[in-house]
C-alpha cells in the first residue's frame, strides 16, 4: 500500500467522523436554539412559525419584561445560583479529600470503601426521595436551600470521587516521595501538589456536578417549594398553568437561566487543559 | 553531616523477603555506592534510609540516634529520584525553595541559598522556566539542586543518571564527584553503571538478593573480591571462570590441573582437605595477554573480536566448552578462527570455593593488590 493510500483512507476516516460529531452537535443545539430564538418573539410569532428566526413582525421582548417585571425571577436565579456554588465547592473539597485518601493511604476496608461509594454512582438518589423528605423534615430543613445543597451533595459525590481517586492514581509516585523528602506535610501536598496537578479533572468534575443541580426540578419541587426559596426551574414553573402557558416567559426566563451556567461551563473548560504534568518526570 | 550505622535491617512486604539484615556503617563525609543486580534491593534499602518504607526489623542509626520511626523530614535526608520528580507546575526557582519556605525560614536566606544553589549547578538563567522547558540533564540539575538547598545531613541518589544520554552521563558524572568534594556531605547513590561506582565511590556495597556480599573500595573490590560474585560483577568485561581440581596443598602454594592438561602452582592458602575437589579459577581479560609468557595459560579458538580502538577484545572458546575473553593491544591482528593462547601472571589468578567463597592470596605482587591505593 503507497502512502497516499494510506493518507487517503485517514482522510476518509476524518470525513465521517467529523459528520457524526457535527450531525450530533445539531441534534444537540437546536431546541436551545429554539428556545432561544422564540424568546424573542411575539406570542403568535411563537405559533405562527416556530422555527422561523424573529423578524421585524415577530420580534418582541415581551417575555423578558415579564420574567423581570412580573415574577422575582432575580431572587430565583440567587438561590439557583448560591445552591448550585455552594454544593460544587463542598463536592470538590471532600470528593477529593476522599480520593486522596483512598488512592494514596493503603488502610483496611479500603476497596470496600471505595466500592460502596462507587454504588452511589448506580442507585439514582432519587429512589430515596421519601425518606429524604422525611429525614429533611425531621432536621426541620424543609423549605430551606441547605436541605437542596445537603441532598445535592450526596447526589454529586460519588462520581465525582471516582473520577477524582482513578486521576490521583495517574499523579507518580515519586512526586509525592519527593515533596515527603522535602519535608512537606500532607496537607500541603494534598493542596501545594495534587490540587494544581489534577485541575482538568476538578474542572470536568465541576461541570459534571453542576449540570444537573442546575436543571433538576425534583428536589426543589419536593424538598423547597416554598415563597421565596424556589429554584429557576421551579420558578419558572408559574407561568405553565393548566390550561394557558405563557410560552413567551417561559422560553424567556430558560433563555436567561442557560447564561450562568454557560458563564460557570467557560471558566472551568478553561482549567481543562491536557499536559499539565509533562516535565515532571522524564 | 553525619554518620549512618544500618543494623541488622531486614525488610518484607508480606510474606516476600526482600531484604535479609542489613548491616552497614557509613561514615561522616563518604560516599558509599549500592550496586547489584535487577531486584535485589537497592531501592529498597535506600527508601528505608529515606524513610519512605517502613522498617520490618532492626536498626538505623543517624548520627547515634535511631530513627527507625522519624518522618523523611525530621531525618535530615534529601533524595533525588531516577525520575527527577520535579513539581510540574512550579518554576526552577520554586521547585528549589518548596521545601524550604515550610521551614518557615526567612525569605532573604532562601533566597540566598536558592540562587547558591543555581550557581553552583549554573541554573542561574533558567530560574524561571518551568520543568517541562528544561532538557533532561537541567531538570537532573534542578532535582539535585532541590536537594542541596535542604544542606541535608545525608544525601540519597537512585540511578541519578540512567535517564540521561552517555555524554550528558558522563559530565554529569563529573558534577557529582566535584559536589561531593565541596560539600564534603555524606552520599549513598545506586547505581547499575559500573563505571559510576569505580569512579565515584568511597565505599562500594555489593548486594546480591537482599544481602550484602561486600563491602570496600573501588579497589579493593577489584583486586581482592571475597567471593565469586563480586569477582564476576565488578570489572568490565566481567572475569573469566574456569573450573579446576586442586592437585596439591603446600604452605602457601597450590597446584590446580586446568582443563587441558596443564598443571600450574599458584600462590593461595588451601587447606590440605581440599585437594582433589573442584574450584574455580578466575582472571580478568586485561591481566591475560596473548602469548606463552605467564605462568597461567590458556588456548582456544576465537569465536569474536570486538574493536574499540584502544583495545580488542577475543572471545575463545576453550577445547572443554569454557568461554574465555582476553583484552588485546587495538591493533591486534588476530581474526575469528585464529586459534590463540594467552596466559597471565600467577599472581593475577582468583580461586574459588564450591561455595563461592575465596581463598586467601598470599605475596600478592604490587600490580594485583589494593593494599596501597
Ligand atoms: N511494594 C512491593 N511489594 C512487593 N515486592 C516489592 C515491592 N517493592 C519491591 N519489591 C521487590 O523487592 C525486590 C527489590 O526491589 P528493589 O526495587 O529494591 O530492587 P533494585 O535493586 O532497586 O532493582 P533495580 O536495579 O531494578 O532498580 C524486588 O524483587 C521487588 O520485586
Ligand atoms: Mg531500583
Amino acid at each position: 500500500m503507497s502512502f497516499s493510500n494510506i493518507r487517503r483512507e485517514d482522510a476518509s476516516r476524518a470525513v465521517i467522523v467529523h459528520a457524526i460529531l457535527l450531525t450530533y452537535t445539531l441534534v444537540a443545539l437546536y431546541p436551545i436554539f429554539l428556545v432561544v430564538i422564540n424568546a424573542f418573539k411575539t406570542r403568535k410569532g411563537i405559533f405562527k412559525d416556530p422555527m422561523g428566526l424573529p423578524n421585524a413582525d415577530t420580534f418582541s421582548l415581551e417575555g423578558f419584561t415579564k420574567v423581570l417585571a412580573k415574577s422575582d425571577f432575580e431572587l430565583f436565579f440567587y438561590n439557583s445560583f448560591s445552591v448550585t456554588i455552594i454544593t460544587i465547592v463542598i463536592v470538590l473539597l471532600l470528593a477529593a479529600m476522599a480520593a486522596w485518601a483512598l488512592s494514596e493511604y493503603k488502610f483496611p476496608g479500603n476497596t470496600v470503601l471505595a466500592l460502596y461509594l462507587a454504588i452511589g454512582i448506580m442507585v439514582p438518589i432519587r429512589l430515596g426521595s421519601v425518606s429524604i423528605l422525611n429525614l429533611i423534615v425531621d432536621l426541620g430543613l424543609i423549605n430551606t436551600l441547605t436541605a437542596l445543597v445537603m441532598v445535592y451533595v450526596a447526589q454529586g459525590l460519588p462520581l465525582a470521587i471516582f473520577i477524582l481517586t482513578e486521576f490521583m492514581h495517574q499523579i507518580p509516585k515519586d512526586l509525592k516521595e519527593a515533596a515527603r523528602c522535602d519535608g512537606v506535610g500532607e496537607f500541603k501536598i494534598f493542596f501545594a501538589i495534587i490540587l494544581p496537578l489534577i485541575r482538568p479533572a476538578v474542572a470536568t468534575v465541576a461541570v459534571f456536578t453542576m449540570i444537573p443541580i442546575w436543571n433538576d426540578l425534583w428536589f426543589p419541587l419536593i424538598l423547597a417549594p416554598g415563597d421565596g426559596k424556589q429554584t429557576i426551574t421551579l420558578g419558572v414553573q408559574q407561568f405553565i398553568g393548566q390550561y394557558v402557558t405563557d410560552w413567551n416567559a417561559v422560553l424567556a426566563s430558560l433563555s436567561l437561566a442557560i447564561i450562568p451556567i454557560l458563564v460557570l461551563y467557560l471558566i472551568f473548560s478553561r482549567q481543562l487543559i491536557r499536559g499539565l504534568t509533562s516535565g515532571a518526570v522524564k | 553531616m553525619a554518620d549512618l550505622k544500618l543494623d541488622q535491617i531486614r525488610k518484607s512486604y508480606g510474606a516476600v523477603d526482600v531484604l535479609h539484615g542489613i548491616d552497614l556503617d557509613v561514615k561522616d563525609g563518604e560516599f558509599v555506592v549500592f550496586v547489584g543486580p535487577s531486584g535485589c534491593g537497592k531501592s529498597t534499602l535506600l527508601r528505608i534510609i529515606a524513610g519512605l518504607e517502613e522498617i520490618t526489623g532492626g536498626d538505623l542509626m543517624i548520627d547515634g540516634e535511631v530513627v527507625n520511626t522519624k518522618s523523611p523530614r525530621d531525618r535530615g535526608i534529601a533524595m533525588v529520584f531516577q525520575s527527577y520528580a520535579l513539581y510540574p507546575h512550579m518554576t526552577v526557582y520554586k521547585n528549589m525553595a518548596f521545601g524550604l519556605k515550610l521551614d518557615k525560614q526567612d525569605k532573604a536566606a532562601i533566597d540566598a541559598r536558592v540562587r547558591e544553589a543555581a550557581r553552583i549547578l549554573q541554573l542561574d538563567q533558567l530560574l524561571d522556566r518551568r520543568p517541562s522547558e528544561l532538557s533532561g540533564g537541567q531538570r537532573q540539575r534542578v532535582a539535585i539542586g532541590r536537594a542541596i538547598v535542604r544542606q541535608p545531613k545525608v544525601f540519597l541518589f537512585d540511578e541519578p543518571l540512567s535517564n540521561l544520554d552517555a555524554a550528558l552521563r558522563v559530565q554529569t558524572r563529573i558534577e557529582i564527584a566535584k559536589l561531593h568534594q565541596d560539600l564534603k556531605s555524606t552520599i549513598i547513590y545506586v547505581t547499575h553503571d559500573q563505571v559510576e561506582a569505580m569512579t565515584l565511590a568511597d565505599k562500594i556495597v555489593v548486594m546480591n538478593g537482599g544481602n550484602v556480599e561486600q563491602v570496600g573500595s573501588p579497589m579493593q573490590l577489584y583486586h581482592h573480591p571475597e567471593t565469586r560474585f563480586v569477582a564476576g560483577f565488578i570489572g568490565s568485561p566481567a572475569m573469566n571462570f574456569t573450573k579446576v581440581t586442586i592437585d596439591a596443598v603446600e604452605e602457601g602454594k597450590v597446584t590446580v590441573a586446568i582443563p587441558g592438561g596443564i598443571k600450574s602452582v599458584l600462590p593461595f592458602d588451601v587447606p590440605s582437605a581440599a585437594v582433589g575437589q573442584q574450584v574455580e579459577l578466575g582472571i580478568r581479560p586485561e591481566h591475560l595477554a596473548l602469548g606463552d609468557v605467564g605462568e597461567l595459560t590458556v588456548s582456544g579458538v576465537v569465536d569474536v573480536v570486538e574493536k574499540l580502538g584502544d583495545s580488542t577484545y577475543l572471545y575463545l572458546n576453550l577445547a572443554n566448552g569454557d568461554r574465555v575473553t582476553v583484552r588485546a593491544p587495538g591493533h591486534s591482528r588476530v581474526k575469528m578462527g585464529d586459534t590463540v593462547t594467552a596466559s597471565a601472571p600467577a599472581g593475577a589468578a582468583h580461586l574459588f570455593n564450591g561455595e563461592g567463597k575465596a581463598f586467601t592470596k598470599v605475596d600478592c605482587p604490587a600490580e594485583f593488590s589494593a593494599d596501597d591505593i
